[in-house]
């Protein structure tokens, strides 16, 4: 079987799905390749969900230019999608006099980058908006449009969209392999061959190997950098009502308190060089400080349970910029080390791929009244499946995961092709229990459905 | 919105249909009090033993022993046969002052304004990631709960030779349960010098064909798609690591009082219980909490127990001879 199409995208991250969203409604053909069963399986499904604006970012680089512009069209199409946003707005909190020493180069940095809303609290300012936050805090810059926002529905609505519009995408699909004839690309994938004109590597923590594999060389290496996370109950939740940021460092954002769409208080990521580009594991130790550190700057969360604990990978490159890599003549661009701000940085970085794209002649008619896909609500703060009639049964209790989520997941344009792409799609078994009560009906329902499921026999075999 | 209950008011909403949710709901008819609701979220009444398939419920309660899903179906009828009202799939999600529960049925969300709530949500095993255990997440890590269901209503096994973490009661029943599936476990671990409880575990090798590690922690789970290894540690720091296809997290119970935690009620930090007064009455006294709620962690028999007597108490504070929240 041979796929033609004018655009191939390899990798099903948030920068995948978002670039074969875009260049769908600008009229390409795209397929979408993934290696593995569902989108969101590398450095995508641990990312730490927040909306940024940018404030931060080096001034004029392209990533400020991406964040900014993924803002503003999250923002302008969330609605139409159902994507929630949660408006906590973010604290960039100084814990010490150092810390508070480098607050007028963040607002000289905020102002460059066109973020005209920061402003400086004093101390009784900052604990009047938090008050549960330690007294130890001495002030903070409020950043008043960084949001919380869904990090799994969200890329999901967009490959959805690219779907919806007669756009492709390949599951357990990896490039083995590829040749270009001068004028279009036969790529070799698990799912058969591909013919595409242009293709956009966006994979991720594999783009440089994607990318030797192809040339026999990549202008970066990946440098695997692990954040790991610690999940708070919901009790937490009314602890706590912005994002609390870390005065950053050269090398990272630091460590992050804040709240999910989902109604928990998360702690992380923090930031470790490893040379595995897979091996997401936690660490006891290093859970452990964390949980301490966000005691340490909100005292409440003592008393609540921690509910679950995941690490992310972020595909740092030698370099901390985003790598955009033209091979013009080829055809062929890849987007590499894209790290924290990726979540937003996405939808700006899919309008600067299709910018990229037309300046070197491909020639696309944008799609009139493309269709819209409905998302199916995760947010705590909206209304949840289980307050509308009809749902069959709840099923994970922790998170009120109704029966008639767990089938819309398995359907639909872009079903789940694995237990976690399950698990992002509806939360099931991502709560305080993890699965005691749930995962036996679950096993039930998906029984069949995955390569890896949930019960792996039958009792007694 | 349509209510999906018959009624909007009771004289006693109990949460929890296990067994001292049940025990009490019938105690409070034999005390003659009028209307009972008992809600659950599962499909099926009578909690935990449902999927606790070995012989260890109801010699003192039916003189009988029987199997966790016969003891369930006969508390669960006897409940009925007293009068009770038992609506299932019916979760509570919210608990307001003044006894006003919001309910979520797959009918539409219902509200409903009880003189008393018992609140009888029982206990749960603290899993994996609460432990903060180091290593991967992949399939294959499972509670004694999760397995149990599994194996018992559904007829599935996650793995087929796990490592054990734990030697409580529990630990016990999950041994029986892995024996009865088929699964063989590669080990059982256990962080202390001696086995929380004494015996069975000193014969836990001659029995299951099992070997018991003592002071022995887990210290990492290893596998890519699924556990293939795990890495203990023993008290004098040396490492070992056990091939096995899953690990199998059983005990250090933790309540299930997620209920109380959103709404408004005290919390004993402590325990993570809610906090009572010697009859088991709430910050808030128009709840009561009663059973696995409340340490220490107990089997079918006791639970029952708890129920009858907070079932006596809530029909005494309903006839205004208890002693009142201030004096207690």
């Amino acid at each position: 079987m041979t796929a033609d199409v004018d655009i191939a995208v390899i990798g099903g991250g948030v920068v995948g799905c978002a670039v074969a969203r875009r260049m769908t409604l600008e009229g390409a053909r795209v397929v979408l390749i993934e290696k593995a069963g569902d989108i969101l399986d590398g450095a995508s499904k641990g990312n730490s969900a927040i909306l940024h604006t940018g404030f931060d970012a080096p001034p004029g680089t392209l990533e400020q230019e991406c964040v900014r512009r993924g803002h503003d069209e999250f923002m302008e199409i969330h609605r139409n999608f159902n994507l929630p946003v949660l408006k906590t707005g973010a604290l960039v909190a100084a814990w010490s006099q150092a810390e508070e020493d480098k607050f007028e180069t963040i607002l000289e940095k905020g102002r460059k980058n066109g973020v005209d809303d920061l402003q400086l609290l004093d101390r009784a300012q900052v604990l009047a908006r938090e008050p549960n936050l330690a007294p130890t805090v001495r002030s903070a810059i409020s950043v008043p449009r960084e949001y919380v926002i869904d990090p799994w529905s969200t890329p999901l609505a967009h490959l959805k969209q690219a779907v919806e519009n007669g756009g492709r995408a390949l599951f357990n699909a990896e490039v083995t392999g590829g040749v270009f004839d001068g004028k279009n690309w036969l790529l070799d994938t698990g799912q058969g061959k591909v013919r595409a004109e242009y293709v956009v590597n966006c994979a991720g923590l594999y783009g440089d190997r994607v990318d030797q594999k192809i040339f026999g060389t990549s202008e970066f290496t990946i440098k695997p950098r692990k954040g790991q996370f610690v999940v708070f109950d919901k009790a937490a939740a009314r602890l706590l009502s912005s994002i609390i940021l870390p005065v950053p460092t050269e090398r990272t954002k630091g460590i992050v308190l804040f709240p999910t769409i989902f109604g928990n208080i998360v702690v992380g990521p923090t930031a470790e060089e490893q040379d595995s580009r897979d091996d997401a594991s936690v660490d006891e130790t290093i859970l452990h400080s964390l949980k301490q550190q966000a005691v340490t700057s909100l005292p409440g969360l003592a008393d609540i349970p921690v509910t679950a604990v995941y690490a992310g990978i972020r595909p740092a490159t030698e370099e901390p910029q985003y790598r955009v890599i033209q091979r013009t003549e080829q055809h062929w661009l890849t987007l590499g080390g894209i790290r924290s701000t990726g979540l937003t940085g996405a939808l700006g970085l899919a309008r600067h791929v299709h910018d990229l794209l037309s300046s070197r002649g491909a020639e696309f008619n944008t799609l009139e009244n493309p269709g819209i896909p409905f998302v199916p609500n995760l947010a705590e703060h909206l209304d949840r499946d289980y307050t509308i009639p009809g749902y069959g049964e709840i099923v994970c209790h922790c998170e009120m995961v109704t029966q008639r989520e767990i089938s819309a997941a398995m359907e639909g344009s872009v079903p789940a092709g694995n237990m976690g792409g399950l698990k992002r799609r509806t939360r099931a078994t991502m709560g305080r229990c993890q699965g005691f009560y749930c995962s036996a009906r679950l096993a039930e329902l998906t029984r069949g459905k995955f390569v890896h499921p949930l019960g792996i026999g039958e009792a007694g075999e | 919105m349509n209510n999906p209950f018959e009624y909007d008011r009771c004289d006693v909403a109990i949460i929890g249909a296990g067994p001292t949710g049940l025990a009490a709901a019938v105690q409070l008819k034999k005390q003659g009090i009028d209307r009972v609701l008992v809600l659950d979220r599962e499909s099926e009444a009578g909690g935990i033993p449902r999927h606790c398939g070995h012989h260890s419920f109801g010699v003192i309660e039916y003189a009988r022993l029987m199997t966790g899903p016969v003891y369930a179906k006969r508390l669960a009828e006897t409940t009925f046969q007293a009068g009770v009202q038992i609506a299932l799939q019916a979760s509570v999600t919210h608990l307001g002052p003044a006894g006003a529960l919001t309910i979520s049925t797959p009918k539409g969300t219902g509200h409903l304004r009880a003189k008393r709530v018992l609140i009888a949500t029982g206990a749960r095993e603290t899993p994996r990631s609460a432990r903060l255990v180091s290593g991967g997440r992949m399939p294959g890590i499972s509670t004694t709960g999760a397995l149990q269901s599994m194996v018992y209503l559904k007829n599935l096994i996650p793995f087929r030779n796990p490592l054990v973490v734990g030697t409580e009661i529990v630990s016990f029943s999950a041994l029986l349960t892995c024996k009865k599936a088929g699964i063989k476990p590669a080990a059982l671990i256990e962080e202390k010098s001696s086995p929380s409880i004494l015996w069975p575990f000193h014969h836990a090798a001659g029995w299951f064909g099992v070997p018991l590690f003592l002071s022995t922690k887990i210290n990492k789970i290893m596998g890519k798609d699924r556990v293939e290894n795990v890495r203990v540690t023993d008290k004098n720091g040396n490492h070992r690591d056990i091939a096995c296809d899953g690990v199998l997290f059983t005990g250090l119970f933790t309540p299930e009082s997620t209920l109380a935690r959103m709404g408004h009620l005290l919390i004993d930090f402590g325990t993570g219980s809610p906090m009572v007064d010697r009859f088991g009455r709430c910050s808030d006294p128009v709840y009561y909490a009663a059973g696995n709620l409340l340490p220490p962690l107990n089997m079918g028999l006791n639970c029952w127990r708890a129920g009858r007597r907070a079932g006596r108490w809530i029909a005494r504070d309903l006839a205004g001879t208890l002693p009142s929240a201030d004096t207690g």
